[in-house]
This record gives structure tokens, C-alpha cells and sequence, in this order.
């Protein structure tokens, strides 16, 4: 007789230790791999599963093995016309061969795929951004949910007893049941007192059997009780996603000739994080994209990341379309307003004050946070002279310069830190 | 002449009824149900089996299983996390199923069945598993002499821990790079002609420190017994080491490598232990997946011709049957080699008609077991053989005839292929006898030995790739040969022996014997694939 076991149950994943030092071991090209990626993806789609390619070469595992040349004979089935000494003519580009060499392992081929789950993905993008851990897992981890109160069950723990709900269920109860009883009781009452009430003859047996009825139903009722399981009442709990709210996430980008293809790495990278952010408080964000040279315009995000243009910069013109965007179409009692603005900080001379002054009276009062990077290697220029002087009074402005990934996240440092105060 | 009758031990009962449930929904009580007939008309078959254990996976343990070889416990290796990753791939992509079935050789028999499997589909496996594999492993040479199924989960077991503790002792890397250049020589690692001792897990443990002593030991004495003299002295006691050439790569690394730490040669001898456990499978798939294939399909037409089995159970089981015995011509785009389902499949079928109905080419070409009793014949041909013998001894004109075979000769030297033996009457035995040699593992490896080792000077060792056919290694074996050098420690060198008898020098690591060989080739492995 066989054992049957049913193993359906046991732990999974038992290779996840031997994935996960597969992808240690090719950590560099994994790397380059989810770069590709990203470049690849919107900003609001960045955090999901991917599939990764790399090269195969990279990963073979070598042994001893057969080259190709010299004289091999095989037999092969399915043979229709061949006789002995037939010539065949080899197939250009070397073919699949007699079919001896055919490796099971995949390997021979040009890349190695395999997917990546949403969490080794972010872990990928995270790495060398230099994110506390603390932030990774919150980044990483699915919305959190809140549990609200739905009404009233009929079992629960203790702790959840709905008292007063439950006293109303047992008044009910007792009047649903002694209802009958009552007004028995009451027509016996009568009746005996027809016959004379508390003087009435008690040996009458009139009267005896109207005691005992009496008797009878009193202990009827006495039987209903005050309480019963069935009254039992507790509070419902049901989980919400948490917060129920929306937010509108404005990306303004310099995308004049200064602005090339590393720097816009960098701002969208930025955007991806503040994006992972919002996510997890917001059920519903939506994402503006102006894009500025010396005027502004609204884009979708292909335009946004991938048209190059030459010329000027007047940041104003971006500030000033942000700006009414935002009164047109992002009322400030239903929506949070965030904006996340990324350039390297040229500006013409004229132009600085002036946004200085749209930021401090018109965007800075809307919005929950602004945030600014300006990708330089070089000295601050002059928009950030005039930003900083923003700073002083508004605690919702962020600045920072980036020269490369880990300086990206603690420009939003402070963000991340105030909210999750907020939230928790 | 009359054929023998072939159920005779059986109670022959001709459909009388009462089928057993025949929905496509598997459960529990009926794969019992399934499995106590499958192994009465096995046991009426005299399949002698290990007992079976008959476990339920669901998909995402079948690629576990998958990536591990197919083993329930394994030590951790990237190279596992490889075969994982690439196989959920595929999988998840819709491009490629999983098997049906997992039977590991321990006793008990391990089988792993898919959960998603319908109830014929488990039925089948069982008999194929649990029934015909089983009672091949149990049965044939090979496996009895180089596998001990009593013992394998214990030494997986303790093989996973060993290393786990060496991880933890000297670190992640250091373990990595060790099973790393153990596995490139995996292959080179059977010890082809000594049959290895039985031993439990306590009894490995127990000899484990022992065994460390003792190897170090070995080592040591070899390199102290080195005459410390003048080189022109040296010149005259040169040793002569090893005396033999030696095929077995990586047990020579294990018993004689001068630098390696303890744990670094019991790491080689588990890699070499559990190459040896897979040498037998490596060797008989023909046979094997034959066997397994012929015994669920025997089982399963008797089962039904008793009236067990439903039409439309039988139907299915035949549909799956039929599908794994797909053969395409070499033609074919679907065509990836030779089927060992269907050639063995075949072969068995044809021994049984061999014996129950021969013809005069039959009692021609087989003139010992024509006419004989099919079990017995098809019991010893299983016990006896592996793929290359099997084959030599009994592949049929017949078979050749059904499978249209054919010789195809691939000289680099000629401008096309050349079509060699086909299946007529001058052919047979050209056809048999390449296709057995196809399945020789010589052949189908390339035969490299190490010849000699300097003890008297720089340590150096030699290996030496003796060519056939004029074939090439394969480029990659300049990689294998830094792990070579990195067990190793100190130089080694590949010359290939030509089949003119010249020998010439083909590749050279230089260790500097002064230097930590672990420092000098750290650097060379990190920049390996």
C-alpha cells in the first residue's frame, strides 16, 4: 500500500534562497537590465513586475564539453528518400546539426529572461539611491488599509459588545415574546376580578383554575430572559484602503538644450520616487507633465521625457502655466497638490525674481509640498539663489542639488518623514 | 509455435464491469483506490518495487523541484536560482508546461504528482512513477551498483547542512567559488570503476572528521616525501605521479590537491557523490523512460481490459500516452533528437513481440529469446543493460524499419553531409551500432585525463585531451581550466594528444606557487562568466 501525501501546503519558494543569490551574483547586469527598464516605463507603472534579460554568455556555467568540427556520425529517425551515399548540403550558418548538440539548459541562446516581482524590482531601483531601509519597506509594501466601523454583527469578542445596541435587541425580544402572555395575563386579571378580586372564593373552581392559568402564564413570563445570546450585538470593523483622497502630482522639467539624456535620468528617477510616495497615501493621482524652454507646454509623459528641444530657459513660463493649470482644473478642496520641478538651474537673469514671486504668492500657498532639484556639478545658479530666499518662510519648499542617484533621495527627506507622521 | 500466456498469474477478467469513478476530477481516496489496482496487475506482473510514497505538489513546487533536479533537498547554489528563475519564465509565459510527474531513486520511492493533473492523468503517472520507474531503479545494475536509495535523502541532507555550516564558517564567497569549480568538473568526477561503500547519515557524520584528518594527512605526506635536493639530483629521482592517468578529475583534486583546506575536499567529494547518484540516470534514459513508459501503458490496458478503466478514462490516458511518444523526423521542425520515450517505448514493445510472436528474421537476429517468456526476457534485458548495451543487444531491423533510421556522417573536411547506413539489410548493424555508441558516455564526452604532476618542481599538473574524430573542445574550456588551476593551486596546463600520436601543448594557467593560489585567482575567477 502507497503513502499518499498531500505536500500542497508545505512551504514554497524553497529556491528563493538560490534566486536570490543568482541575482546577487549578477547584481551588475540586473542592474543595467532594470535601468533599461525604467527608462522604458511611465512614471505611475514603475513600480511593477519586469521581465529582465541578460546576456547568456555572462552566466554559462563551463564544463568539458564537445566543440564543433571534426567528424561526428549520428542517426537520425524519419528518413523518406536517402540511400546510403547520398550527399546532403550542410545548411548555411551552422544549423541545428545532427541534434546531439542541442543543449537543455538555454544555453547557446543570446539572452537569459526571467522576471522580477514587483518587490525585486524596487529593490533594484532603490539600490545606490541610498533610501533608508525604513523607506524601502514603506515604498515597498502595498498600501496600508484602515479599519472603519460598518454597522453591527451578531458575533464578535467581548471587547467589541455593542451594550446599548444589545439592550435594544433584548427589549425587543422580551416584548415580542411576552406580548401574548401579557395580555393573557391581563384577560385572567379581568376575569378574576369579575369574580370578586382578592375576595373572590377560593375554593370556587372557577377561580382555582383562573389562579392556576395565572400562575401559569406569570411563569411564562417570568421564563423570557433579560438576555439572551441572541441579543448579543458587536461592532463591525471592515479594512479601507487608507486614505481615501487624491492628489495631483505636477512634474515640471527644464528640457532646454542643457538638459541631455543622464540629467533626465536623473529627474526621472525623481519623479518615480516622489510618485512611490504619493501612491501609498493617495488611492487616485494624477500627473501633470509642463515641460519649458523659453515657453511652456502641457505634454504627455512620451513628449515629455523623449522630444528635445534647443534654446533659451524662462522657468516662469512653467510656474505661470502650473499655476492657472492648477486653478482650472485642481480645486484645492478635493485635490492635494504636489509638484516636483527638476532642471539644471540655468535661468535667464530677468527671469529669477519674478519666479520667485509666483512661487511665494500663487503655487506655494496650493500646494502640500514643492520640490526642487537642480541637476548641477557646478556652483548654484541663479534660480536657486532666488529659491532659497523662499525657503526662509515657507517649510513646504524642498531644495536640493543632485550630481547623482543617492543624492536624490534626501532632497525629499523631509517629506517623507513629515507625512509618515501625519499617517501613522 | 504458441506464445506463452502472458497474464497467466493474473485472474483474467474479460470488462465484466463496474468501472471504477471516472471523472476528470482527482481525489485522494481515488488515487488510492487507483494505486491499490495499479499495484495488484504490477504485482501480477512481478515489478518488484520499492515501497511508494505518493505526494501532491502544487505548480510552484514542481519548479522548485524542477530547479533542484528534480531533488527535495539541495545546498544552496546561484546556478539552481538560474534553472528557477529561467524555468518560472517560461512557465508563467504559457510556453511550456510543466511534467506531469517528479519520481526520485530513494526507497521509498518518491513520486511527485501535479495537483493540476486530471484523475487519468494521475493514474497514469502513478503506474509510470511509482510502478515502472520504481521498479527500474530498483532493478537495474547500474542504479543497485552506484546509488543507494536508502541512504540518498540522508546524505542530501547532510551534504545541504555541511555546507550551510561552511558558509556560515568561511563565508558565502568562499563556498561559492568552491561549488563553482567543483560543478565545471562535475562531470569528470565519476568513479567509473570502483563501486562505493553504503553508508547512513550518522555513519557519515561519524566519519566525516576522520575522513578530513586522514585526507589532509594523504596530502601531506605526498608533498613531504619530496626529496629536498639539488636540481641535477632531482633530475634522477623524478616521481613519477600519478602512475596512472586518471579519468576522474575531480576525485584526484579531492584526495591530492596540496592546498585545499578540509572543507574544501569534502565540498569536491559531495559535488562528486551527487554527480555519481545522477551517473546511472545519465546512461539509461532510454531504458528508463522505455520501461516506465511500457509498464503505465501495459498496466493501463490491463486494468481496462478487466473493465476497471471507462472508455473515456482509457481514451485520455491513451491521448497523453500517445503525445509523449511523438517522434518527429529529423526534418521536422519540432525535431530535437531522439525520443527516449519512444525509442524505448518501442524497443520493449518489440522484445515482447519478439518473444510472443517471432518472425524468421526474428529467430535470426535474436535466436535466444525468440519465443522465450516476455516477462523474464524483458526483466533481465532491464536489469542488465544500459542505453549503449541495451541497444547494441537489442535493437531490432524491425524497429529500425519503423523509425526509418539512418547514419549521417559530419565531416568538417567534406563540403556536405554524407548519408551513411539506412535501414535495409546491409544497414541494421551499422545503424545499431552508431546509435548505441550515441549513447555512450564516452562518447558523448570528451575523454581528458590528468598524466602527470610535477612533484619534484613547480607542482605543476598536466592534463591531456585525447582526440577523436579530430573533434574540439569546446571553447569554453579555457573557464573550466581556471577552476582546474584554482583547486588545484598551483599551474596547470591542457595538452591534446592527436589521433596521429602527436601531442601538442593547448592551454596554461600560471599559479605562482608562492603566493595564496586563493588571492591569485580570486582576481582571474571574478572576471570569469
Amino acid at each position: 500500500m502507497s503513502d499518499i501525501i498531500d505536500r500542497r501546503e508545505n512551504p514554497r519558494h524553497k529556491s528563493a534562497v538560490n534566486s536570490q543569490r543568482f541575482l546577487k551574483r549578477y547584481r551588475a547586469q540586473v542592474r543595467e537590465a532594470v535601468a533599461r527598464a525604467i527608462a522604458g516605463r511611465k512614471i505611475a507603472e514603475a513600480d511593477r513586475d519586469a521581465s529582465i534579460s541578460i546576456p547568456s554568455r555572462d552566466l554559462n556555467e563551463p564544463t568539458f564539453q564537445h566543440g564543433q568540427g571534426g567528424k561526428r556520425e549520428g542517426v537520425l529517425p524519419g528518413n523518406k528518400e536517402y540511400v546510403t551515399g547520398d550527399e546532403i548540403q550542410r545548411p548555411q550558418g551552422g544549423g541545428k546539426g545532427m541534434g546531439s548538440g542541442a543543449s537543455d539548459d538555454g544555453e547557446g541562446e543570446d539572452a537569459f529572461k526571467f522576471r522580477l516581482s514587483r518587490e525585486e524590482f524596487l529593490d533594484f531601483f532603490f539600490e545606490d539611491m541610498a533610501l533608508p531601509d525604513l523607506i524601502k519597506t514603506q515604498l515597498t509594501a502595498i498600501p496600508q488599509h484602515r479599519r472603519v466601523r460598518a454597522g453591527y454583527r451578531t458575533d464578535g469578542t467581548p471587547s467589541n459588545l455593542a451594550i446599548v445596541r444589545t439592550m435594544r435587541e433584548s427589549l425587543a425580544r422580551r416584548i415580542a415574546f411576552q406580548g401574548p402572555y401579557a395580555v393573557r395575563l391581563r384577560e385572567l386579571e379581568a376575569e378574576l376580578e369579575a369574580l370578586g378580586g382578592d375576595e373572590a372564593d377560593r375554593d370556587d373552581p372557577r377561580v382555582i383554575r383562573l389562579l392556576e392559568d395565572l400562575e401559569q402564564v406569570r411563569r411564562k413570563i417570568g421564563a423570557v430572559p433579560f438576555i439572551d445570546t441572541f441579543d448579543l450585538r458587536f461592532r463591525n470593523r471592515v479594512t479601507q484602503p487608507l486614505p481615501i483622497a487624491q492628489a495631483v502630482m505636477f512634474c515640471i522639467m527644464d528640457v532646454s538644450g542643457s538638459m541631455d539624456e543622464t540629467r533626465k535620468d536623473l529627474a526621472k528617477r525623481f519623479f518615480i520616487l516622489l510618485h512611490l510616495f504619493l501612491k501609498r497615501h493617495y488611492e487616485r493621482i494624477e500627473i501633470v507633465f509642463i515641460r519649458h524652454h523659453t515657453t511652456a507646454k502641457e505634454v504627455d509623459e512620451e513628449e515629455f521625457f523623449h522630444s528635445t528641444e534647443t534654446g533659451g530657459t524662462v522657468v516662469s513660463s512653467a510656474l505661470t502655466m502650473a499655476n492657472e493649470v492648477m486653478t482650472d482644473r485642481y480645486p484645492l478642496d478635493q485635490w492635494n497638490i504636489y509638484v516636483a520641478q527638476a532642471s539644471d538651474g540655468d535661468n535667464w537673469e530677468g527671469d529669477s525674481p519674478r519666479c520667485l514671486e509666483l512661487l511665494v504668492n500663487d503655487i506655494l500657498p496650493k500646494a502640500q509640498y514643492y520640490t526642487y532639484v537642480e541637476i548641477t556639478t557646478g556652483e548654484p545658479q541663479n534660480l536657486w539663489v532666488h529659491y532659497e530666499q523662499a525657503r526662509a518662510s515657507r517649510p513646504n519648499l524642498a531644495l536640493g542639488r543632485i550630481r547623482d542617484r543617492t543624492d536624490i533621495y534626501p532632497v525629499l527627506r523631509e517629506l517623507f518623514a513629515k507625512k509618515d507622521k501625519v499617517a501613522a | 509455435m504458441s506464445s506463452p500466456e502472458p497474464l497467466s498469474t493474473l485472474p483474467r477478467r474479460r470488462r465484466p464491469g463496474e468501472p471504477l469513478p471516472s471523472g476528470s476530477e482527482w481525489r485522494f481516496d481515488l488515487i488510492e483506490r487507483y494505486d491499490r489496482e495499479i499495484a495488484r496487475v504490477a504485482e501480477g506482473y512481478k515489478l518488484d518495487t520499492y515501497p511508494n510514497q505518493i505526494e501532491i505538489i502544487s505548480a510552484e513546487q514542481m519548479m522548485d523541484a524542477y530547479a533542484s533536479n528534480g531533488m527535495p533537498i539541495g545546498y544552496h547554489h546561484w546556478s539552481f536560482g538560474k534553472r528557477f528563475l529561467a524555468t518560472e519564465q517560461v512557465y508563467k509565459r504559457g510556453a511550456m508546461g510543466l511534467a506531469y510527474e517528479i519520481v526520485i531513486n530513494s526507497n521509498p520511492c518518491i513520486a511527485y504528482l501535479l495537483e493540476e493533473n486530471t484523475m487519468p492523468m494521475q493514474a497514469l503517472v502513478v503506474a509510470h512513477a511509482s510502478y515502472g520507474h520504481n521498479s527500474f531503479f530498483k532493478g537495474n545494475y547500474l542504479f543497485r551498483t552506484w546509488t543507494q536509495a536508502d541512504a540518498i535523502i540522508d546524505y542530501l541532507l547532510f551534504s545541504k547542512q555541511y555546507i550551510i555550516e561552511c558558509e556560515q564558517r568561511y563565508g558565502e564567497e568562499e563556498v561559492e567559488r568552491v561549488l563553482d569549480a567543483c560543478h565545471a568538473l562535475g562531470n569528470f568526477g565519476v568513479d567509473r570503476y570502483k563501486r562505493p561503500p553504503k553508508r547512513t547519515l550518522a555513519q557519515e557524520r561519524l566519519r566525516l572528521k576522520e575522513r578530513e584528518e586522514h585526507l589532509q594527512q594523504l596530502v601531506n605526506d605526498l608533498w613531504r616525501t619530496l626529496p629536498h635536493r639539488d636540481a641535477e639530483d632531482a633530475e634522477q629521482t623524478e616521481v613519477v605521479f600519478p602512475g596512472e592517468p586518471q579519468e576522474n578529475l575531480l576525485y584526484f583534486l579531492e584526495k591530492h590537491a596540496p592546498l585545499l583546506e578540509p572543507w574544501q575536499r569534502e565540498i569536491a567529494r559531495i559535488v562528486r557523490k551527487l554527480q555519481q547518484y545522477f551517473y546511472p540516470q545519465r546512461q539509461t534514459q532510454v531504458m528508463n523512460e522505455g520501461w516506465a513508459t511500457f509498464w503505465h501503458y501495459t498496466i493501463m490496458q490491463t486494468l481496462y481490459d478487466e473493465g476497471l478503466l471507462a472508455d473515456s478514462f482509457l481514451l485520455e490516458v491513451l491521448h497523453s500516452h500517445t503525445n509523449v511518444l511523438t517522434q518527429p523526423g529529423f526534418d521536422s521542425p519540432y525535431f530535437s533528437g531522439m525520443n527516449p520515450y519512444a525509442l524505448g517505448f518501442a524497443m520493449y514493445r518489440d522484445i515482447r513481440r519478439i518473444c510472443e510472436e517471432p518472425t524468421d528474421e526474428d529467430r535470426a537476429w535474436f535466436p535466444d529469446i525468440a519465443g522465450s517468456d516476455w516477462l523474464k526476457t524483458l526483466d533481465f534485458a532491464m536489469r542488465n543493460f544500459k542505453d549503449e548495451s541495451f541497444i547494441q543487444q537489442f535493437l531490432s531491423p524491425k524497429v529500425i524499419r519503423d523509425f526509418h533510421l539512418f547514419c549521417l556522417i559530419d565531416d568538417e573536411e567534406s563540403p556536405a553531409w554524407k548519408v551513411g547506413a539506412i535501414h535495409n539489410d546491409e544497414g541494421y548493424r551499422a545503424v545499431r551500432e552508431t546509435l548505441a555508441s550515441q549513447y555512450a558516455l564516452s562518447e558523448r564526452e570528451p575523454n581528458i585525463q590528468i598524466v602527470s604532476v610535477d612533484v619534484g618542481g613547480d607542482r605543476s599538473m598536466t592534463l591531456r585531451h585525447f582526440r577523436a574524430d579530430r573533434r574540439p573542445l569546446a571553447p569554453m574550456y579555457k573557464d573550466v581550466m581556471k577552476h582546474l588551476a584554482y583547486l588545484w593551486g598551483f599551474t596547470v596546463r591542457l595538452e591534446t594528444a592527436n589521433e596521429d600520436g602527436t601531442i601538442e601543448p593547448t592551454h596554461e594557467i600560471k599559479v605562482d606557487k608562492r603566493r595564496r593560489p586563493d588571492l591569485a585567482l580570486a582576481a582571474a575567477l571574478r572576471t570569469l562568466p
